[in-house]
């Protein structure tokens, strides 16, 4: 398989970049707000700020799963690794978010039985070959990942599985969209949709964000071209005063989603009443818990957890850079206490993060070749 | 994490939802119970995410989600994380 490196596109980005600048209104200000945090990564990478007009801003999205886990959560997935015969899995990025006692990694170091996998599946396996240990997967991620979750908890009861269970903290991204549109501090004129939690969701959850809220949503791909093209879709329909859900990445998300993928959420998962996110706050029928059918298979159920809420470390702004009132930078910690070598905040901790991604890529602009 | 690294299917499983993929050289069982049943077959090109097929891409698509991964400096990690699920491979 060969990779090639370099940019087959820089001819048509400039095109649409200049078309951008023709389309975008010198006499306003655009805030479009890029909703996954793939997207953050890919405009930071790819130097993408630096190709648009001044007056278009992007605001960083809520789409990134560790950012949005509130340390609380955090705290409690590790009261349950602290437990005697248990041992806890999660993916690599959940390993270096800090809880109040300190990250999975620092408790693994200090005897916790933490284990990193890169799917739940391997969770699964994990616990079907050591019956005296009881094997907890700290779920996490949006609708992209949540199906998976919930096809590891059937094949769980399948096989008869009784020594594993879901830490569940699957969220779903269409509340917390909405959350933002009616935070007062929030002016966003449209969206630049998520591309993979899409390719399950479908377009259809956006549609009242156009209908009611009047504003453009544009479901987009990842490519710099991708990204510009869509900043130029939503534009147009600003330009020509409409607002509808456009699916510029077709051929990835069918306009109807993933049938399989929904049947399977359906299947194991409920909207809980209400979850709270960092930075957000508490979000209504925001994030998915365990049907009771399936309790056996529920950590929360199967363990008390401490369930307490913790506020960020003191001068962490994580929460208003979640919430695109701040830039990573106008963080008092930014890149000094708070660094991906040692991150205060879970911003810093996964590349799709904003902190994380600004640090690697702005502070260096040098290192950006795009 | 949200990383979707594309594969080609190199064999199904006959009983299971699971197909073999080949990932830049890596070969791994992943878990195809997300699609349609018989929506894939050898040859194909799919897009994966924490050990499950997401969607069937064709290879055009497959080759320009490599390039973008590459381009995100993030087609090592793919590749490691390819190399880590174990689910359903035979223990070593
Ligand atoms: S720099 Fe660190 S503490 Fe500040 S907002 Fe970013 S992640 Fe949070």
């Amino acid at each position: 398989m060969k990779y090639v490196d370099e940019f087959r596109d820089a001819g048509i980005i400039s095109g649409v970049a200049r078309e951008i600048a023709r389309t975008a209104k010198p006499s306003r200000l655009y805030r479009i707000m890029e909703v996954c945090g793939g997207h953050t990564h890919s405009i930071y990478r790819h130097g993408l700020r630096d190709v648009l007009p001044a007056n278009i801003e992007l605001v960083h999205g809520p789409g990134c799963p560790v950012c949005v886990l509130p340390t609380g959560r955090v705290d409690d997935g590790l009261a349950i690794a602290a437990r005697e015969n248990v041992i806890l899995t999660c993916f690599g990025d959940m390993m270096r978010v800090p809880g109040t006692k300190g990250t999975p990694l620092e408790l693994k170091a200090r005897g916790a039985d933490i284990r990193m996998v890169y799917s739940p599946l391997d969770a699964l396996r994990i616990a079907a070959s050591n019956p005296e240990k009881h094997v907890c997967f700290f779920a996490i991620g949006f609708e992209t990942t949540a199906p998976s979750t919930a096809l590891t908890i059937l094949r769980a009861q399948e096989l008869g599985v009784n020594n594993f269970s879901v830490f569940c903290n699957h969220v779903t991204i269409v509340p917390a969209m909405r959350a933002i549109l009616d935070s007062p501090d929030m002016r966003i004129d449209g969206f630049v949709g998520p591309g993979h939690v899409s390719s399950i969701t479908g377009c259809r959850p956006y549609e009242f964000i156009a209908r009611d809220y009047g504003k453009p949503v544009v479901v987009s791909g990842f490519e710099p071209l991708d990204i510009l093209e869509s900043i130029l879709l939503i534009l147009r329909q600003l330009d020509a005063g409409e607002a509808r859900v456009e699916n510029q990445y077709k051929r990835i998300v069918p306009w109807e989603g993933n049938p399989p993928a929904l049947m399977a959420l359906a299947r194991v998962f409920e909207l809980r009443p209400y979850f709270e996110w960092r930075g957000l706050g508490f979000i209504s029928q925001s994030a998915l818990s365990i049907k009771p059918d399936f309790a056996g298979f529920d950590a929360e159920k199967l363990f008390n957890v401490p369930g307490v809420r913790v506020t960020d470390p003191r001068g962490a702004q994580c929460g208003e850079v979640l919430k695109g009132v701040l830039k990573p930078p106008q963080c008092k910690l930014f890149g000094t206490e708070c660094n991906p070598e040692h991150p205060v905040g879970a911003l810093m901790v996964s590349s799709e993060g904003a902190c994380a991604a600004y640090y690697r890529y702005a502070m260096h602009a040098s290192a950006v070749e795009a | 994490m949200c990383l979707a690294i594309p594969g080609q299917i190199v064999e199904i499983a006959e009983k299971e939802p699971l197909a073999r993929v080949n990932v830049g050289g890596v070969t791994r069982n992943v878990n195809v119970g997300l699609l349609d049943d018989g929506a894939v077959a050898p040859g194909d090109w799919i897009l994966i995410h924490v050990g499950f097929a997401l969607s069937k891409i064709d290879e055009g698509q497959a080759h320009d989600q490599l390039r973008m991964l590459r381009a995100m400096g993030e087609d090592g990690l793919a590749i490691e994380e390819v190399r880590g699920y174990r689910f359903a491979e035979p223990s070593q």
